[in-house]
């Protein structure tokens, strides 16, 4: 009994703290200018005022960033998962010659880190035209390597019969792909849905390189922009840190089994 | 045979266009890299790339005798030995404590933990750089972020807060993984607790381990958006990270050359830790 009491009291503490920036940070959010850093430590709000909120709407545009954050996350999910599901199914599917030495060679390519290429992917937006733009964020995001190997290992287990049933009843390969093989992928899709739609949100470092105007950037480029002229401003950079984390946090409670059973998925490569 | 043919070329256009995605913005930039880190490739090159000329290994020459690239290796190679086994250890124990058998609410305690996962990072640097900021009462005054020495341990421990519930994950799923006889044979020799967790549970782990250690340690080698945001590098470059180099050399500086060659220095530092890991972890543990 003792030590059941004892291990539930660490995983609670554990859980405080794990919660206690972000609880914080709302709290923060809610405190007019100042508050947070003042002494004694306030915890709560007092008195409670969205200032901080109107003032990124109104003086900073900040919906401007949000909206740029939402087009280039959710085009980004949404091609990605017309292109890995359809890349995926056919390396689960599909006998054509070089397959398994394509596979393997694509998935060696994941131990490369992001960072090598970023160089002369610039040179080539560049060239393109798509330098500050929506698609220079979105293109290199598209096709996904982890993408097409989890939804490889899912589509496996789509039976032939199936497929061939379909064939020979006189179905083109397109309605195959979009009647049978997309109704049946439909939860690894959602799962691999959340996971872009998280990554292309929190991205960081290639969004800070390719987009050049304030108009232009998404949250969290506009974010730790503003985090270097309002450094002072306590309250204020917590309202903007609540807004960005927001979507995030709602599509995570709302989606989480899908999410953290793509965790797990991932983990077991073989 | 016509259906076989007909077959391969549905196959071919559904693989057509991840295909062309992964060629031209993955596979060929990462070799253009290559190329470009044996060039002068500068700004006069990024408005004419015949401007660029090739220098052979001069960009990788010029690296080893600048003092702030031995600084960016030298902090990263810490954030890799410090943050690495402290990120590895938090998942093992918040593991070990949400799959006991005596926990309560598993699916709540384990949703909450993974919460900083999911999180921007640039928010929560910023959360952080402030939560540092402030004075909490009984704990000593530290300047956290303004102090040389504290300045790296401040970001890992921000990073370890981030990011166990990932491989906290990952742990669960391999401790669910070892087969139940192993503990009712240990049981049945008299092993204790501990004796279990040392002989059973922990070699068990042996391919877990590998797979944590080693997304970790990359994930510690890719470190930028915490420097950037927290201290800018800073104070006195203190926190400095390879990555950060590799940006300001080339996105601030316009050594596009320069910054290529960084790059690569960055995937070596990778492979070697990658390979160093997988040839010890397995021989200690079986």
């Amino acid at each position: 009994m003792t030590r059941r009491f004892v291990l539930h009291a660490v995983l609670l503490a554990g859980a405080v703290l794990t919660l206690a920036p972000l609880l914080w940070m709302v709290a923060a959010s809610l405190m007019p200018s100042g508050q947070a850093t003042t002494y004694p430590l306030h915890l709560v709000p007092h008195p409670v005022t969205l200032a901080n909120y109107r003032y990124l709407f109104t003086h900073l545009d900040l919906a401007r960033n949000v909206v740029n954050s939402a087009i280039v996350a959710l085009s980004a999910t949404v091609l990605s998962l017309l292109i890995n599901s359809m890349a995926g199914y056919a390396f689960a599917k599909f006998r054509f010659r070089g397959r398994d030495s394509l596979f393997r060679l694509m998935l060696a390519g994941l131990i490369i880190p992001p960072q090598v290429g970023m160089l002369p992917l610039f040179v080539l937006m560049r060239q393109l035209h798509l330098v500050n733009s929506y698609w220079g964020v979105i293109v290199p995001s598209m096709a996904s390597i982890f993408g097409i190997f989890l939804i490889r290992q899912y589509a496996l287990s789509i039976p032939d019969e199936l497929l061939d049933a379909a064939r020979i009843d006189g179905a083109s390969e397109l309605t195959i792909y979009r009647r049978i093989v997309l109704p049946v992928l439909t939860p690894i899709l959602v799962t691999f849905a959340v996971f872009m739609f998280m990554s292309t949100w929190n991205d960081f470092l290639w969004p800070l390189i390719i987009l050049s105007d304030d108009a232009k950037y998404t949250l969290p480029v506009a974010l730790a922009n503003l985090s270097g002229e309002h450094v002072q401003d306590t309250e204020l950079m917590m309202a903007g840190s609540v807004i960005t984390l927001l979507p995030v946090l709602i599509v995570f409670v709302a989606l989480q089994r899908y999410y953290i059973e793509g965790v797990t998925a991932g983990s077991v490569k073989g | 045979m016509g259906i076989e043919r007909a077959q391969q070329r549905a196959a071919y256009a559904l693989l057509a266009p991840a295909a062309l995605l992964i060629t031209v913005f993955f596979a060929l930039p990462i070799l253009a890299s290559l190329i470009l880190s044996v060039t002068d490739f500068d700004i006069y090159a990024l408005a004419a790339p015949g401007n660029a000329r090739f220098v052979g290994v001069r960009n990788y020459a010029d690296l080893l005798r600048t003092p702030l690239f031995w600084t960016a290796i030298g902090n990263t190679l810490y954030y890799v030995a410090v943050g690495g086994p402290l990120s590895v250890l938090v998942s093992l124990g918040a593991a070990l404590l949400v799959n006991s058998k005596l926990t309560r609410f598993k699916p709540f305690f384990r949703a909450v933990y993974f919460t900083p996962v999911v999180t921007t990072l640039v928010a929560v640097a910023i959360i952080w750089k402030y939560l540092y900021g402030l004075h909490l009462p009984g704990l000593p005054a530290i300047d956290w972020l303004g102090d040389r020495h504290w300045a790296k341990l401040a970001i890992i421990l921000m990073s370890v807060w981030k990011s166990f519930g990932y491989n906290m994950l990952i742990f669960v799923a391999g401790l669910q993984a070892v087969p139940q006889e192993l503990y009712d044979a240990a049981l049945v020799d008299g092993a204790t607790a501990v004796q279990r967790f040392r002989h059973v549970t922990l070699p068990q782990l042996g391919p877990t381990f590998l797979f944590v250690s080693i997304t970790t340690m990359i994930g510690y080698t890719q470190l930028f958006a915490e420097p950037y945001v927290m201290t800018q590098g800073g104070p006195l470059h203190a926190t400095y990270s390879i990555v950060e180099y590799m940006y300001e050399q080339g996105f601030r500086w316009w050594q596009l050359g320069s910054a290529a060659a960084i790059a690569f220095v960055l995937f070596a530092l990778i492979l070697v830790g990658s390979l160093v890991q997988a040839r010890f972890r397995p021989a200690e543990t079986s």
